[in-house]
């Protein structure tokens, strides 16, 4: 039986109702009394020497309060990078300043030049066009292997070159690695794109800046994943404001998928203003201009080869990356192609010699960064499509190869230094084998090439590593952060409970999640407990929400405090009965002494703690309030296997997702369904991925298809009713609620499943097809079939 | 500066707006209804969808003054006067039909407009319907889902909640 509350349920999302009723409040609802409005004045061109900026014109029209340069932001710190990555020879990565507003150069198109702060967003739009910018174009640098080449145009002028860092991993392995190919019964070998695209949450971000100069205090009003983190980022390395005269707060946001974790010259920039000229200050992005200012995801040019021997098991495994960083390096952009990569090169299989090697770089187009899944969708999609390959050149099934391969001993250390606790590949394959109902594929073939379509079945596997820890671990890797995370649950006198929790909850239901498991464990009614996030100063503190971590960290934050919150509470029982603390159980809200019909409700010992007349206030102090730090031991590694059936049409190319399955183990779960709702939309952006989305730079650095009349958004009729199961559960061995994370496997694990069903389909066909660059387009398709 | 008055919600609203105030921008920053919400500037992802004499309109596509004397009707005004969800809000609660919330209003209001026009669609029609309005969440299966429900029909049949 479903449960109908607690951990299990699937409780109805009490969000929703202010969502439903248009009554959230997104930070573009947010206006300060009297405030002002910035249009940022961007570069029209990828990369120029800016040789003089006019604002005399503008500054004499209508409305406008000052306008900005980056003349203004002298001695003011560049945009920090969060993650120093360590080259192969050991030297730290080259990493460029990064002005909040451009200065001399502009870098990419959409760099911010100037800023215009107004009394109304018209006039601050019709000031910046009055701005004449004296700008002396230079050569673009777009294709990251042009970028390396001798003697290319510099990015960074101060710069050696475009190189970021040549990362090797693990180097040590590398001879071993290269003789084991050079000896292998067969090797595989695939060169492929993994496709930059544009997160594109639906809120564009903002930014409101308000400032007490009586106090010296700024607040900051964003579209964040993380407030405490761009309070730490901002104002220590940009703007020198210490946290006690900071605040952040990230209220209702419209998704991230990331690229609302990173700090942004936008920020920065109302921040710094609102202080400059003493009045409220209010940024709100179009779409076009978050094209261009966003961070954007992926752009990865991969060579790998998979070595096997006579028997088919997998030897050694060796990758050769280009990473795009873009203009300048986004704050964790350097984590993403190496920590966030390398280290799940093993996949679901026990490849014994695995090395990879990363060359990041500087090109003129918007800086790349984390963008949903981060480094593991790229890592699994070359693993999947490599192994698929493989079985066609062998002529062996996929399904089978992957099964013969699979990790089935755990903990299990890979060759790319993780340790994987628990999982079940088997279990999951065996699953999906059943929810995708493979035995009935080839009928349906039959009955899609009766209409003359050509039908093709794709399956991989994935796995993730969420949550990233511990911080130490993480340290010696570069990060320049904790990983941890915090909760305060608070009880009130009368029962009622709130958790200031360092997650960001921007779509996936913290909000009824949370109290399932603080209600759980005490007993009580999920009504009683409220969620506090999204503002420093309610918040003690918090890394926030990305990497599949909130319920893996910061929920395992508030199950440690909530544990301190019941020891306390069972000693204020104890004493109301008059009993021994070892002696007293809680169970559905009351408090009683072993072996006895006495009780205390939870509500009485609560009232207690507040109003302590009969207390043992020798003992412990009064009040019911507690705060943990979780600092988890390891990753967690939710693990799946995925099916995509498509339908290709042989006449034009169009591929059409007729049957999408997913089995996923997240460990254990809270409310299966928001899990259900995170795979969704996590299949989603991975189909988008494969067959739709494309940022698409032309060899001037002009985005060509920035906005959703030319970047392919995937809609509802891209999209088929989705097969999700997470039945299969391996439940965490290190965090206390057993969970593993499950916002990103979606999007993780749908581009191999959608590309080899592709390639299955041209097979079919009698098309020798093997491999197709994703988005698979009916062109791409059509060029394929007919090339 | 002109004038405009018009109906919103069933109420009698005016207000001074310039000549290029969008709808969309009279309804948020003129009436603080925000519940219309703005997520791209071509008019194609659906977040600002109100109604307008019955019709399902982008908000960001229209003057303000182009409503002049219009009925409007927005998500603030689709719950019942006590805050009860009508049928559409509440299958999208019941059927976790949205994550964020940003593209849910337009979402709503479009659901609204083709349940009026076509009281039980298929799949294949919501989803051809829903062709103007962008959801990255949610991955369309909820949101259809719940479209189906709040109009009657059963969808115990389809995987997954």
């Amino acid at each position: 039986m479903p449960k109908d509350s607690g951990i299990g349920a699937s409780s109805k999302r009490r969000e929703d109702v202010r969502f439903l009723t248009g009554t959230g409040n997104y930070t573009d609802d947010i206006n300060v009394h009297g405030q002002a409005y910035v249009h940022f004045l961007r570069s029209d061109v990828a990369h120029g020497r800016i040789n003089g900026i006019n604002t005399d014109a503008a500054a004499a029209m209508p409305g406008v309060v000052r306008i900005f340069t980056g003349a203004d932001f002298e001695g003011v710190g560049g945009l920090p990078c969060g993650w120093q990555v360590t080259d192969k020879h050991g030297e730290p990565m080259q990493e460029p300043p990064h002005p909040v507003l451009a200065q001399g150069k502009v870098r990419h198109v959409g760099d911010p030049i100037a800023a215009v702060v107004a009394d109304s967003a018209e006039q601050a739009r019709d000031a910046a066009e009055a701005i004449e910018v004296d700008i002396e174009d230079l050569p673009a640098v777009i294709d990251m292997k042009a970028a390396l080449a001798d003697g290319a145009t510099k990015v960074h002028d101060d710069l050696t070159s475009n190189l970021c860092y040549d990362w090797g991993f693990v180097e040590e392995n590398k001879a071993a690695v290269d003789e084991a190919i050079a000896n292998a019964a067969h090797v595989t070998t695939l060169e492929l794109v993994n496709n930059r695209l544009v997160a594109n949450p639906m809120e564009p971000r903002v930014a409101v800046a308000d400032y007490n100069r009586a106090n010296d205090e700024s607040t900051l009003y964003t579209t964040s994943q993380n407030p405490h983190v761009i309070r730490l980022l901002m104002g220590a390395f940009v703007l020198g404001i210490p946290e006690h005269k900071l605040r952040v707060v990230a209220p209702d946001v419209g998704g991230g998928f990331g690229t609302k974790i990173f700090h942004y010259a936008e920020e920065a920039f109302c921040t710094f203003a609102a202080r400059a000229i003493n009045r409220p200050v209010k940024w709100t992005s179009s779409r076009s201009e978050a094209f261009i200012s966003d961070a954007q995801g992926r752009d990865h040019v991969t060579r790998i080869e998979l070595a096997l021997d006579a028997d088919n098991n997998f030897t050694a495994i060796r990758t050769e990356t280009h990473a795009n960083m873009g203009a300048y390096l986004s704050t964790f952009a350097s984590s993403v192609p190496t920590w966030l990569h390398g280290t799940l090169m093993a996949g679901n299989y026990k490849t014994p010699l695995i090395y990879v090697n990363v060359k990041a770089v500087f090109t003129n187009t918007v800086p790349v960064d984390a963008y949903r899944g981060a480094g593991r969708p790229e890592a699994t999609f070359q693993l999947e499509r490599v192994i698929d390959k493989a079985a066609r050149e062998l002529g062996v099934d996929p399904i089978a190869l992957r099964r013969q391969n699979f990790i089935t001993e755990f903990p299990y250390a890979t060759p790319v230094a993780v340790e994987y606790d628990t999982g079940n590949y088997v279990a999951t394959m065996d699953k999906l084998e059943e929810v995708a109902d493979l035995s009935g594929f080839a009928a349906r073939r039959a009955a899609s090439e009766a209409k003359g379509m050509l039908r093709g079945l794709g399956v991989n596997c994935y796995i993730e590593a969420c949550g990233i820890a511990p911080s130490n671990l993480v340290g010696q890797l570069g990060a320049r952060a904790g990983l941890y995370d915090v909760a305060t649950v608070r009880v009130n006198a009368t029962g009622s409970i709130s958790v200031m929790t360092g997650a960001h909850s921007h779509g996936q239901g913290h909000e009824t999640a949370f109290p399932q498991v603080v209600a759980d464990m005490l007993g009580i009614d999920e009504s009683m407990v409220n969620i506090v996030h999204g503002d420093t100063a309610k918040i003690p503190h918090g890394m926030g929400t990305y990497g599949s971590r909130s319920l893996a960290v910061c929920g395992s934050a508030m199950v440690r405090a909530t544990e301190k919150i019941i020891n306390k509470a069972k000693k204020i029982a104890a004493h109301l009965m008059e009993a021994s603390e070892a002696d007293i159980e809680l169970k559905d809200g009351q408090f009683s002494v072993a072996g006895t019909d006495k009780s205390v409700a939870w509500g009485d010992v609560c009232l207690a703690a507040y109003v302590p007349h009969n207390y043992p206030l020798e003992d412990i102090e009064p009040g019911l309030e507690e705060t943990a730090f979780y600092d988890p031991a390891n990753f967690t590694y939710p693990a799946g296997a995925y099916a995509c059936e498509v339908e290709v049409d042989p006449e034009t190319g169009k591929v059409s997702i007729e049957r999408f399955s997913a089995a996923d183990d997240f460990g254990n779960i809270i409310n299966p369904m928001i899990v259900d709702g995170q795979v969704h939309g996590g299949l989603a952006q991975g189909i988008g991925q494969a067959l739709l989305e494309h940022a698409i730079y032309d060899e001037s650095g002009q985005l060509l298809n920035a906005s959703y009349m030319d970047y392919a958004m995937p809609r509802a009729d891209d999209v088929p009713f989705y097969e999700v199961d997470h039945s299969c559960q391996t439940p965490c061995t290190h965090n206390p609620l057993g969970v593993k994370g499950c916002g990103e496997a979606g999007a993780i694990g749908s581009p191999p499943a959608v590309v080899n069903a592709v390639i299955d389909a041209l097979q079919s066909g009698g098309k020798n097809v093997t491999h197709i660059d994703m988005p698979v387009s009916p062109s791409r398709v059509w060029a394929a079939m007919n090339g | 500066m002109t004038q405009v008055s018009m109906t919103v919600n069933g109420k009698a609203v005016s207000g001074d707006v310039e000549v290029r105030t969008l709808l969309s921008s009279f309804l948020r920053d003129h009436l603080s209804l925000t519940g219309t919400h703005v997520g791209c500037d071509t008019g194609q992802c659906g977040a600002c969808m109100v109604h307008v004499d019955g019709d399902a309109v982008k908000s960001c596509n229209m003057l303000a003054l182009e409503a002049d004397g219009a009925q409007v009707d927005t998500i603030e005004g689709q719950a019942a006067e006590d805050g009860t969800l009508n049928t559409i809000q509440q299958a999208f609660q019941d059927h976790h039909g949205l994550q964020c919330g940003f593209c849910t209003p337009g979402m709503v209001m479009s659901a609204a407009a083709l349940l009026k026009d076509n009281p039980q669609p298929t799949e294949a029609e919501i989803r051809a319907y829903l062709e103007g309005n962008i959801c990255r969440c949610t991955g369309y299966h909820n949101i259809v889902k719940a479209i189906m429900a709040a109009s009657g029909q059963d969808v115990g049949a389809i995987a997954a909640e």
